[in-house]
């Protein structure tokens, strides 16, 4: 009973020293365990007059509380301490770049396709596509360009033999929608298209979105309207001015050129538009009688207006992309650029 | 069209600065291309005549001339020139003048001798791209000592217009400048032209067989014309202001007046013409030498101009050279006509040509206009070459001349279709000033179409050129109403653009590849394709259509692989086209190549390459999009292009939908490409075919889970292994993981072991074990009765 006060500091002394869980366990049984010391001198009380037994219980409870304490703090010092360390050893220099399959890009072509479709289809324009090699019918005649017409050498036609070619635009969609007549139309036309023609601004191979809208009561100010709407939305500049320049498509009367204002020097004047403030950016038109005619539209009943666009053109002004070549060789520096 | 300012300004002159105008052009619809001044900026260069020439002492080459500049005093010049001769009218800059190119003439000394400016060439003027043989030589009656620059009004502009297929009535100063004075409501002025009095009376025989074609013809005879006669300098200039080189003063006059008035004329050396001008279809197989020397053959859908002995021109397009102007020629029959547009229209392409007239008279050269040209190139030519005119003699056909247009507009439909109501003055207004006689009718107008105007023929004509006039820029903006109507949408398929950007996830870039390919690109890798081949490609290896888009991806690689890219991972979308024209199919696929390491070089990744499981896990995910797996099958099968054992065939709905698998080593070789690659290209129409998903309710009672390991032979595709199994392994077999497949140590030669993890689920009830048993026993009794697997102990 008297050497309470040296076992507690004895014990003291030990817990302070454990530096492991386990060895703080064992401490916990020497000393507080069923047959610990501190738990031996509590059996023991009963050897002690009655008297005293109250007194000399509560002090060894004390030091039994107090020991158990000092256990309890010093197992949470060395846990924490083994946290620490864990952590510490699990640091990662989380600068390292991640790992797996980085992802790749869309073609700026049809990134630039897919922003037109999207503009278009978000007001109710409906997406069509058609074939690539077409027929004389579908790619002159029924746009109103007989043969030997002279608009023939507009552009220059890849040919298979005497009937067949490449589309040289992405028009005969239209007349292939406007022969399924269903009416009223509104539709968008992306595609490849094929003009036998190659230098620094011509590809022999190129992308145009034709539009279309058929219904009754549409006028050129509905064609300029939509127009005007799309160049602002697609360069993201409702600021940009457009001008309508009168110009001719055997498919469309009234007929226009777009130009917009430069978007490369805001209409100063620089290399890119030739100085002259402006770009020239699609065509558009009233959709011709004598289309309609082809197509089996009453063209006194309904009215329409047409306009096409060239992806690549847009896409190097949007991007600032100077060589158009670059878009058909396919380079990964060039693609991924895009991304 | 190109042409000199001052030359429209003749006939009409806004107050309009040369930009202002182009502009204004412009506007109207007659794109401007290019305004440049006619000559470089030059200064202090005057006339000067040549007084003496003496060979210089000490240079075989070159001359000591004196000059007379106006000045008073003679001065000394060297030059080298070797036409430069006494008496000659020159260009000559003093010392102190600059020439293009910021040249600055100074006193110098030429071997020993003082020269005090320079005689000058064309070219050295900045008049011509080329550089000129000798200096220029300027008519006697040039003015000595006058500014050069003054002198030939070199103060001008070309404008060059880029006009429109239905504009050919502006390929003539007056064309242009009617269209001027219209935009500024101006009067327009001409040269006046008065018929010219004959003074004789003879007259060559013309006879007209195809009218239709032909409407009229008109000729003259004019004899005793100079043709060694110089044309003035004025009008050499106007040419070359035009782009026009003179040749001589017949053809300079027929150009000139072409130019003015846009009709094309045609000059014949009398001499070589016999019994009568016949206007008629040529004889197939008929032969003609045309002027610039080539010789053709002709067929009977082509309109000539013949003799009693053949063909002399094609109508139109080009005259034949043996009946040209030459310098014998002493008598010329002119020629003076309107061919219809469908007469010449594609007939100088069908020969390979294309020709000031042909260009003309394709687009419509005004029917009335045949006469006034005829007058004015006579007059002109009597001035220049003098000669004998005789009586001009015309062949008409009422019928077949064009009729007169009559043209309704509809106020209301105007209104429609501008959305914008135009007062009826405006509009009478803007027709009349067109060159229409307009009367206003109860709905609107009735316009009369000028004879010039071949693109006015309906009431959209008259609506654009309405528009045009009052300015498209002044015209209302508007959006279009539409009523809102859903359209249906297939859910079960999958968009295009998904399947993009999965392989965009993936790690590909996309590419774009020509459609035309290089057949030996096509051949090496499909040797058997057939597809069709352009008739006219633009090169060699871009002249047949890809009947894949392996070609394209496999160029695409090597550009790449050239560019120290070495790992590449493309994909592509488009049609591909198979069979000949008659059974065509343009089919859109979807196509990838990838090529070399796994992953990009990292810290962390792996260095291994790519290889077939790569590509084909990164197929699998697009063909997991529709939801729909078990819809596709790969089965092994052989492929030109592709490596016979690591090659497969896909199959959707059991039907043929692409292909994967490793570039076959020898195409490799044969391609020049030294590192392996594997490609897949697949149907588009079966990759966006899907279906809508449909619930399954969750089981609430336990899996089962046994895994089996089989030894099968080593060239028994596991598919057959896994189609056996599932046919025994109840409809309640919910997964089959292939965890291993392994050969080595332990396994047979000629084995392979294959283990499987299979689990079972009952929707409504717990599985006990002898129902599993009884599973496994099925399959393993199956699979070794069919396939020879056993199961490995």
């Amino acid at each position: 009973m008297d050497h309470l006060p040296t076992l507690v500091t004895e014990a003291r002394r030990a817990i302070q020293a454990a530096d492991t869980i386990p060895a703080l366990d064992e401490l916990r049984v020497r000393y507080l365990g069923k047959k610990g010391e501190i738990t031996a001198l509590l059996k023991g009380l009963g050897k002690l007059p009655a008297a005293e037994r109250p007194a000399a219980g509560e002090r060894i409870n004390e030091a039994k509380q107090a020991l158990f304490e000092e256990l309890e703090a010093r197992r949470q010092g060395l846990e924490k301490a083994a946290l620490e360390a864990r952590l510490a050893a699990e640091r990662l220099d989380v600068t390292l770049p991640g790992r797996g399959q980085p992802s790749g890009g869309l073609h700026p072509v049809t990134r630039t396709l897919e922003r037109i479709e999207g503009l278009f289809t978000r007001i109710g324009y409906d997406v069509a596509v058609g074939p690539e090699i077409e027929d004389d019918y579908h790619n002159f005649e029924a746009l109103n360009i007989p043969a030997h017409h002279p608009a023939r050498g507009m552009a220059d036609t890849f040919y298979f033999d005497a009937t067949r070619l490449l589309r040289t635009h992405t028009s005969p969609v239209q007349v292939r929608t406007m022969k399924e007549g269903k009416l009223p139309i509104r539709v968008v036309c992306p595609g490849r298209v094929y003009r036998s023609d190659s230098d620094l601004t011509h590809t022999p191979m190129f992308h145009q979105v034709e539009g279309l809208l058929v219904d009754e009561d549409v006028s050129f100010a509905d064609l300029k309207g939509t127009i005007e709407d799309f160049l602002h939305a697609f360069f993201e500049r409702d600021d940009l001015s457009v001008r309508f320049r009168p110009s001719y498509f055997p498919f469309t009367e009234p007929s226009a050129e777009v130009d917009i204002q430069c978007v490369m020097c805001s209409g100063d004047g620089c290399r890119v538009c030739s100085h002259s403030g402006w770009l020239e950016v699609m065509g558009c038109g009233m959709v011709h009688p004598e289309v309609f005619r082809h197509s089996g539209i009453d063209a006194e009943r309904y009215k329409g207006f047409a306009f096409g666009m060239g992806a690549e053109r847009l896409a190097m002004l949007r991007y600032g992309v100077n060589d158009l070549r670059l878009f058909f060789e396919n380079d990964l520096r060039f693609l991924r650029q895009f991304a | 069209m190109k042409f000199s300012e001052q030359w429209l300004r003749e006939w009409v002159s806004p107050q309009l600065a040369t930009q202002a105008l182009a502009d204004q052009i412009t506007m109207a619809g007659l794109e401007v291309d290019a305004v440049e001044p006619v000559a470089a900026a030059f200064e202090g260069v005057v006339v000067a005549e040549v007084l003496e020439k003496t060979q210089h002492p000490d240079a075989d080459k070159l001359n000591v001339c004196r000059v007379d500049d106006g000045s008073g005093e003679p001065v000394q010049v060297v030059c080298g020139a070797p036409n430069v001769a006494v008496g000659q009218k020159v260009p000559f800059a003093r010392v102190g003048a600059v020439l293009p190119g910021d040249f600055t003439i100074r006193k110098a000394k030429l071997r020993g001798q003082e020269s005090r400016g320079m005689i000058c060439s064309a070219s050295e003027l900045g008049l011509e791209e080329e550089t000129s043989p000798g200096i220029l030589e300027l008519p006697a009656a040039a003015p000595v000592g006058e500014g050069f620059r003054d002198w030939l009004r070199l103060d001008d502009h070309t404008i060059e217009v880029d006009l429109t297929p239905n504009r050919g009535d502006c390929l003539s100063l007056m064309g242009m400048a009617r269209e001027v004075g219209v935009l500024n409501r101006l009067p327009v002025q001409g040269p006046a032209i008065a018929p010219v009095a004959a003074s004789h009376d003879e007259t060559f025989p013309v006879r007209v067989e195809d009218a239709e074609r032909c409407p009229r013809y008109l000729g003259r005879l004019i004899k005793g014309v100079d043709v060694g006669a110089e044309t003035p300098l004025w009008m050499v200039e106007r040419l070359r202001r035009s782009g026009i080189r003179a040749i001589d003063p017949v053809v300079d006059v027929t150009n000139y007046v072409m130019l003015e008035l846009g009709q094309p004329l045609h000059a014949f050396d009398r001499a070589h013409l016999h019994g009568a001008v016949v206007v008629r279809l040529a004889r197939e197989g008929e032969r003609l030498v045309l002027l610039d020397g080539k010789e053709i053959t002709l067929d009977d859908a082509t309109l000539v101009i013949a003799d009693e002995r053949g063909p002399l021109a094609i109508a139109g397009v080009m005259g034949g050279e043996h009946s040209g102007v030459n310098s014998e020629t002493r008598d010329i029959f002119l020629e003076s006509a309107y061919f219809s547009p469908l007469a010449v229209a594609g007939q100088a392409r069908s020969y390979g040509l294309h020709t000031d007239a042909s260009h003309r008279f394709e687009r419509g050269v005004d029917p009335r206009l045949a006469r006034e040209a005829a007058e004015r190139a006579t007059a002109l030519l009597l001035e220049i070459t003098g000669g004998e005119p005789g009586p001009l003699v015309e062949v008409a056909s009422a019928e077949h001349l064009p009729g007169e247009r009559e043209v309704h507009l509809r106020a209301a439909r105007l209104e429609q279709a501008l959305g914008k109501s135009l007062p009826v003055d405006e509009v009478a207004e803007i027709l009349e000033r067109l060159g229409m006689a307009v009367e206003t009718t109860d709905e609107g107008w009735q316009a009369q179409a000028p004879s010039w105007r071949f693109d006015i023929a309906i009431e959209e004509d008259l609506i654009e050129e309405v528009a045009r006039i009052h300015g498209y820029n002044r015209l209302p903006v508007r959006r279009p109403a539409a009523r809102l109507a859903l359209r249906p949408d297939q859910e079960a398929r999958t968009p295009l653009a998904l399947l993009r950007r999965q392989m965009v996830a993936r790690g590909y870039q996309e590419a774009v590849t020509y459609s035309f390919v290089a057949p030996e690109m096509q051949r090496a890798l499909l040797p058997e394709a057939v597809s069709p081949v352009l008739a006219n490609p633009i090169s060699s290896d871009l002249s047949v259509m890809r009947a894949s888009l392996f070609p394209g991806l496999v160029r695409a690689l090597q550009h790449n692989l050239n560019r120290q890219q070495t790992r590449v991972r493309l994909f592509e979308t488009g049609l591909t086209f198979r069979g000949d024209l008659d059974a065509l199919h343009q089919t859109p696929m979807l196509g990838a190549l990838v090529c070399g390491s796994r992953e990009p070089e990292g810290w962390a990744g792996a260095k291994s390459p790519v290889d077939f499981f790569d590509l084909k896990g990164d197929l699998e995910s697009l063909l997991a999009m529709g939801g729909e797996p078990e819809a596709w099958r790969f089965e092994p099968a052989e492929h030109s292009a592709l490596h016979p054992g690591q090659c497969a065939r896909v199959l959707h709905r059991g039907e043929e939908a692409g292909w994967i698998g490793t570039l076959h080593p020898a195409v490799r070789a044969e391609l020049g490409l030294k590192v392996d690659a594997v490609l897949f290209e697949v149907r588009l129409d079966a990759l966006t075919h899907g279906r809508v998903p449909a619930f399954m309710p969750l089981s609430r009672y336990p899996e089962v889970r046994r895994d089996l390991a089989f030894l099968v032979d080593e060239e028994l595709p596991v598919q057959a292994l896994l189609d056996t199994l599932r046919g025994q392994a109840s409809e309640w077999l919910t997964e089959c993981r292939l965890f291993d497949v392994y050969q080595g140590k332990g396994v047979p030669e000629g084995r392979k072991s294959v283990a499987l993890g299979l689990t079972w689920q009952h929707p409504s009830r717990t599985l006990n074990d002898e129902e599993i048993n009884q599973l496994v026993d099925a399959i393993v009794a199956e699979s070794r009765q069919h396939l020879g697997a056993e199961l490995r102990g």
